[in-house]
């Protein structure tokens, strides 16, 4: 195993492009996990983020919210301002393992992970987030609903380092994100739903209901449309149009399904007239 | 009088990091251990292949032709291979050990081995009758079958009028005891020496003089500070140590031999899976006519103590009530998975759970309080257990039922839990509680059997050493015994030394399991000062300063001799056991308790949160408050943990889940505050009037919850856990 | 940039000395700490992030350290459980924080780090705070209490 420890965006750049196998890392709270087991790990490069001062810290930009990539959950927390105009990342934040994990883990890190049960990228894609990508060749910016295309899979070419995520400053009113995991701090999620209403309609995302973090579009047109729901169960199929969720280790696919219905139910019919 | 209070002992070493685990030890020129294991849950091994990309020469290797005695690891039954020689019976089953100055170095050799394995037909659901090819163990694959019959509970049934049945389960459940099991062996002139984390050194002591066909005096056994425990370090441990020892005598240097946690979950025993029927003729008034109890334990690939788990297990299965009919009949069987074994209560807390969730039952088909059924039935003085045991404690048991009521101001929630289920369209709550009971000590005759010995040593310099072989592992030892000792002899709690546990030092005081501690051998540790005070030629007004000075008067007329008070063990009157008919005295004493839950179930996600509990007891005197709390507390979490969220997941007889992001414990957020109180009726015959505790708060929580989660939902919550997919499917019903 | 290397060498004040060591890129700050740096004191329960027993202050924020590769040490921070005056135990000691003591450091680190910041016990439950600081024995009480009254004990001599 070897380490890179570039100092600079430039530096850093240029060894992905040299070593398109060397594998970027922040927090580690991801590539760390089991160290000692990953034997495979060991024999790779990798390439050390945490001296790019540049990419710490987040700004606010011509209302945008700019998160450098090695922003933690801890960092965001602390942010009082984002509490106001983004809820959901705070909401997120302290859900995400406990606080140990909070003031190491990467919001770029749960985005380069690329797990279907990141709550990071849940929000984040609610808030309809915009992934800016780095390389030698220049800067990418991909939306973040897009980004995704199958499980572990994503836009981002081994060249490129996640440098910044950025949030569009909408206003959004109802903005609520539910996290189902086996016990209250420290679970992963069985099932996550963010879900926003933002001045074009709702936006509904699902996370561990698929391979990826979704956008549910049937969902949304439903909510969108004023279409009357008499029960949780009418959502069922709606929602198996947009995921597909798995039996495995932590929960059923029947579950979640049904899970995510009965949530969808009942937190929205406080706010969606045709919920009775 | 009271005991003084005093602060845990080795607190502070434990805040600050001082207190050395085995893991903590630095021993010079100790190569590192590993196991390698089967990946077949049952056949007949074949080959074993070494891959010969690695340099296996630089590794030290053990099989079992490397066992210098007898290959088993010695219990109960000597069935357990300390290393699988021609056969393995289930995943994980150790088959090889390796040891290397580099942890890196053996995990990479550990995935070039290949164990070949032909298979042959395994046990993977223990309520299913087993085909002949699949007999392991007997004639019909059980370890143990007990009946229990007190009255003619048959009769009864066949022509009572209300008969109320139920089946009932439970799942297996890890300690995960935060520090993995861990050993270091060495030989040093002659003598085997092996320290590390356990429970009962003279267990180990025994399993390895047995498998390295060692003298008593050519194996010593010393117990580290042990992180944790609670059943998983009573009989586990005493494999490990054979496997240090085995490496460490190849290699003729110090071998450490430390699991980490995916292993420890994986490979290491867990409580007994348990499947309950119960069929209970009862008068329309709620007085129990007559019961008729079936109970199956799992007991996995190898007997370890299956038969005294399922033993306590049966003796508790009938609940705390007088019934004059009751008919159990139990049986702990083989399938190829894990082997279970101790864990906190014993196969109590299965029984328990399936007579307090029926009892509830009861109550809902005869439309009464499951207050009024208990307190129907709850035992008297006078009246007798299922063993025919005549209760005679001066308990209250009424009382404490009561006292629990009131806390947790049982009838006012019923109330409001009403109105709220009516106005909270997604939320429901419920209040749920049992009334159980747990025996303290060895079952029977088994504190005959153990005849344990305590010494307290008095040293040239006037203070007092207390040499026991019971451990510390967290639940208070080294702190209780230096109470009732400084308490005896009036010495300051500084000038009392607790001795290491030593087989080379301390006399066998037993292992340190079934709640017995502070209730028999602290009592031994009392009987052991006064001794040493009778051979001061001291009367009991003599205290402090009179004893200190007298042990120095004694050194400076005896140089170098050794002054030892002796305790040991002798029954308490009247204490009649019959292990043939299972009739008689079960236990010496019992603590008794009533529990309450409260609960909050979300129907959005099935999930359940416990929102308040009251744990009420009556262990005797309680010699240290703080401890006390803690130890109940402390059980309580792990109760609620295997009621709502622990589960371990399994294929072919393997855990799948073994890590601890999928094997869920409780954080600090999801446990309630827990109110423990206590009563205190002294039990004559304990240290100060002290009974067992330490288990007893395992057996309360999950049909406190399990109740509650019911009359919050109207589920059956039947099977353990009712994790939120398990309540969705029971809600569908 | 450092050029690629299979040895490391890192600086970092510890416990408020520098130390410099060569380690192994593979090793993990734990590792570093219980091994070459002899502070045992740091436990690993899981390697895995869960448990919370590995749990050190590094630039004054509680980590899990068996998360955390040595290199990313160079020029940090760190605290570990030696660190303590044993002053600053009474609370736990009193309240029956520990009990098997295996989980004991860890909590002690994250308990220290919010007595650093008492604001923190006003913003967040103290439950949410230690709910990475798994403990089989205590049932939580213990340690909440006490680090309650320790809380109110700081407040009265700051
Ligand atoms: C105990 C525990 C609990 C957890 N709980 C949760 C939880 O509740 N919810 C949740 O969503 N996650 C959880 N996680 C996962 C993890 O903490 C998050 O995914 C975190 O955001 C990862 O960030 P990191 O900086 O630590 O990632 P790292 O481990 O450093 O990296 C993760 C991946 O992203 C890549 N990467 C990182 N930064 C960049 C970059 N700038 N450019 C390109 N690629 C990059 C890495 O190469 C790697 O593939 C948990 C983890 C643990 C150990
Ligand atoms: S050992 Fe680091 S969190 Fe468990
Ligand atoms: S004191 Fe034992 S795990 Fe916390």
């Amino acid at each position: 195993m070897s380490v890179l420890r570039p100092t600079t965006i430039d530096e850093a750049v240029a060894v992905l492009s040299a070593q398109p196998e060397a594998i970027p890392i922040a927090g580690g709270t991801d590539l760390m996990v089991h160290w000692p087991h990953r034997l495979e790990l060991h024999e790779k490069t990798f390439v050390d983020l945490s001296r790019l001062t540049a990419l710490r810290g987040l700004r606010w930009q011509d209302g945008d919210l700019v998160m450098g990539a090695l922003t933690t959950y801890w960092d965001v927390l602390l942010d009082e301002q984002i509490g106001r105009r983004f809820p959901l990342l705070h909401r997120a934040a302290r859900q995400v393992g406990a606080v140990q994990i909070q003031t190491r883990g990467t919001w770029a890190g749960n985005v380069g992970n690329g797990s279907p049960a990141a709550d990071g990228v849940a929000v984040l894609m609610a808030y309809d987030a915009m992934v800016e990508l780095t390389s030698v060749r220049g800067v990418d910016v991909v939306p973040l609903r897009d980004f995704y295309t199958g499980y572990k899979i994503s836009h981002r070419t081994p060249d490129q380092l996640i440098t910044a995520i950025r949030l569009p400053g909408i206003p959004y009113r109802t903005q609520i994100f539910e996290k189902v995991g086996a016990r209250k701090a420290q679970a992963i999620s069985k099932i996550g739903v963010a879900m926003v209403e933002a001045p074009g309609g709702w936006v509904v995302v699902a996370n561990s209901m698929a391979p990826t973090i979704r956008r549910c579009r049937a969902v949304e047109a439903v909510l969108n449309s004023g279409h009357p729901i008499s029960s949780p169960e009418a959502l069922h199929d709606t929602i198996l149009q947009d995921v597909h969720p798995i039996d495995d280790l932590r929960s059923t696919g029947e579950y979640r399904v049904r899970v995510m219905a009965r949530l969808l139910y009942h937190d929205l019919r406080e706010h969606i007239a045709a919920f009775s | 009088m009271p005991l003084a209070p005093l602060l845990r002992r080795e607190g502070l070493a434990k805040l600050s990091g001082r207190e050395q685990y085995v893991d903590d030890l630095d021993i010079p020129g100790a190569l590192h251990g590993i196991t390698v294991r089967s990946t077949s849950a049952r056949g007949t091994i074949r080959n074993i292949r070494f891959d010969p990309e690695i340099d296996w020469s630089s590794f030290v290797i053990v099989d079992h032709r490397d066992v210098p005695g007898l290959n088993t690891v010695k219990l109960i039954e000597t069935d357990q291979p300390a290393l699988a020689a021609t056969e393995v019976r289930h995943i994980h089953e150790p088959v090889v050990l390796l040891a290397h100055p580099s942890r890196r170095a053996l995990r990479k050799a550990v995935r070039a081995i290949t164990i070949e394995v032909d298979p042959l037909p395994s046990v993977l659901d223990f309520t299913v009758r087993p085909t002949p090819e699949q007999i392991q163990h007997g004639s019909d694959n059980i370890y143990k079958q007990i009946t229990i019959t007190k009255g003619d509970a048959r009769s009864i049934l066949a022509d009572a009028p209300i008969i109320v049945e139920g089946v009932y389960r439970t799942g297996a459940q890890e300690h995960v005891y935060l520090e993995p099991q861990g050993m270091i062996a060495e030989e040093v002139d002659g003598v085997i020496i092996i320290r590390g984390s356990m429970q009962c050194p003279y267990y180990v002591h025994t399993a390895v003089c047995h498998a390295l066909g060692r003298e008593a005096d050519q194996v010593r056994i010393i117990q580290t500070p042990t992180g944790g425990a609670f059943g998983g370090k009573e009989e586990f441990p005493s494999g490990v140590a054979i496997h240090a020892a085995l490496l460490a005598l190849k290699a003729g240097r110090p071998v450490r031999l430390v699991y980490d946690r995916t292993e420890d979950l994986a490979a290491t025993t867990k409580r007994h899976p348990s499947w309950t029927r119960h069929r209970t003729a009862v008068a329309s008034d709620g007085q129990l006519l007559a019961q008729e109890i079936t109970f199956l334990l799992d007991g996995g690939a190898y007997m370890t103590l299956s038969p005294v788990v399922l033993s306590r297990g049966m003796i508790h299965a009938a609940g705390p009530y007088h019934c004059e009919h009751i008919s159990i009949d139990g049986r702990a069987v083989l399938s190829n998975t894990v082997p279970f074994g101790a864990f906190r209560g014993f196969g109590a807390p299965q029984s328990l759970f399936a007579v307090e969730r029926h009892m509830d039952r009861i109550a809902l088909r005869l439309g009464l309080d499951p207050v009024t059924v208990r307190q129907r039935n709850l035992l008297a003085d006078g009246q007798t257990t299922a063993t025919g045991q005549v209760v005679a404690d001066g308990v209250d048991r009424q009382g404490l039922l009561n006292r629990a009521l009131s806390l947790s101001d049982y009838a006012a929630k019923r109330e409001t839990h009403r109105q709220f289920n009516i106005d909270t369209p997604d939320r429901r709550r419920g209040i749920g509680l049992t009334t159980f009971f747990h025996g303290a000590g060895f079952t029977g005759s088994g504190e005959v059997y153990l005849d344990s010995k305590v010494a307290v040593a008095g040293l040239p310099d006037g203070t007092i050493e207390v040499r026991t072989a019971s451990t510390e592992m967290g639940q208070g030892t080294t702190t209780i015994f230096t109470q009732l000792a400084s308490d005896r002899l009036g010495l300051p709690p500084e000038a009392v030394a607790i001795a290491q546990p030593d087989t080379a030092v301390v006399p066998n005081s037993g292992p340190t399991v079934a709640s017995r501690t502070a209730m028999i051998v602290g009592r031994l540790v009392q009987e052991a000062c006064d001794d040493l005070r009778r051979q001061l030629s001291l009367d009991a007004t003599d205290r402090g300063n009179d004893v200190a000075e007298a042990i120095r008067a004694w050194h400076r007329t005896h140089p170098n001799g050794l002054l030892l008070g002796q305790g040991h063990y002798r029954p308490p009157p009247g204490i009649e056991w019959d292990e043939g008919t299972y009739r008689g005295e079960a236990y010496g004493a019992y603590g008794w308790a009533a529990y309450v839950a409260e609960v909050e179930v979300d129907l959005r996600t099935y999930g359940t949160t416990v929102l308040d509990f009251v744990a009420v007891q009556d262990v005797g005197t309680v010699l240290n408050t703080t401890l006390a709390r803690g130890q109940v507390q402390g059980g309580v979490a792990q109760g609620i943990g295997w009621t709502l969220m622990e589960e371990c997941q399994w294929e072919d007889g393997a855990m799948t889940n073994n890590q601890l992001t999928n094997y869920i414990i409780p954080t600090s957020s999801d446990i309630p505050p827990i109110r423990v109180a206590f009563q205190e009726t002294p039990y004559p015959h304990g240290a100060e009037g002290a009974k067992g505790l330490g288990e007893l708060p395992m057996d309360g929580p999950a049909p406190a919850i399990a109740n509650a989660i019911a009359a919050a939902t109207g589920a059956e919550a039947a099977v353990l856990p009712l994790t939120p997919e398990r309540l969705m499917a029971d809600l569908d019903r | 940039m450092t050029p690629p290397t299979s040895d490391v060498a890192l600086g970092f004040l510890l416990n408020g000395s520098s130390v410099s060591v060569t380690c192994a890129p593979e090793d993990r700050l734990l590792d570093l700490l219980r091994g070459p740096l002899r502070l045992p004191g740091t436990k690993e329960g899981c390697g895995e992030g869960e448990c919370g027993a590995c749990t050190v202050l590094l630039n004054g924020l509680p980590v899990n350290s068996c998360l955390v590769p040595s290199y990313q040490a160079d020029g940090a921070t760190v605290e570990t459980i030696e660190a303590l005056a044993d002053e600053r135990h009474a609370a736990l000691l009193e309240g029956g924080a520990t009990q098997c003591g295996a989980c004991t450091p860890g909590v002690a680190m994250t308990a220290e780090w919010i007595r650093r910041h008492p604001a923190l016990g006003k913003r967040f439950p103290l439950s949410e705070l230690m709910a990475g600081n798994l403990c089989r024995c205590t049932g939580y009480d213990g340690i909440l209490k006490s680090l309650e009254a320790a809380l109110t004990d700081d407040e009265g001599t700051a």
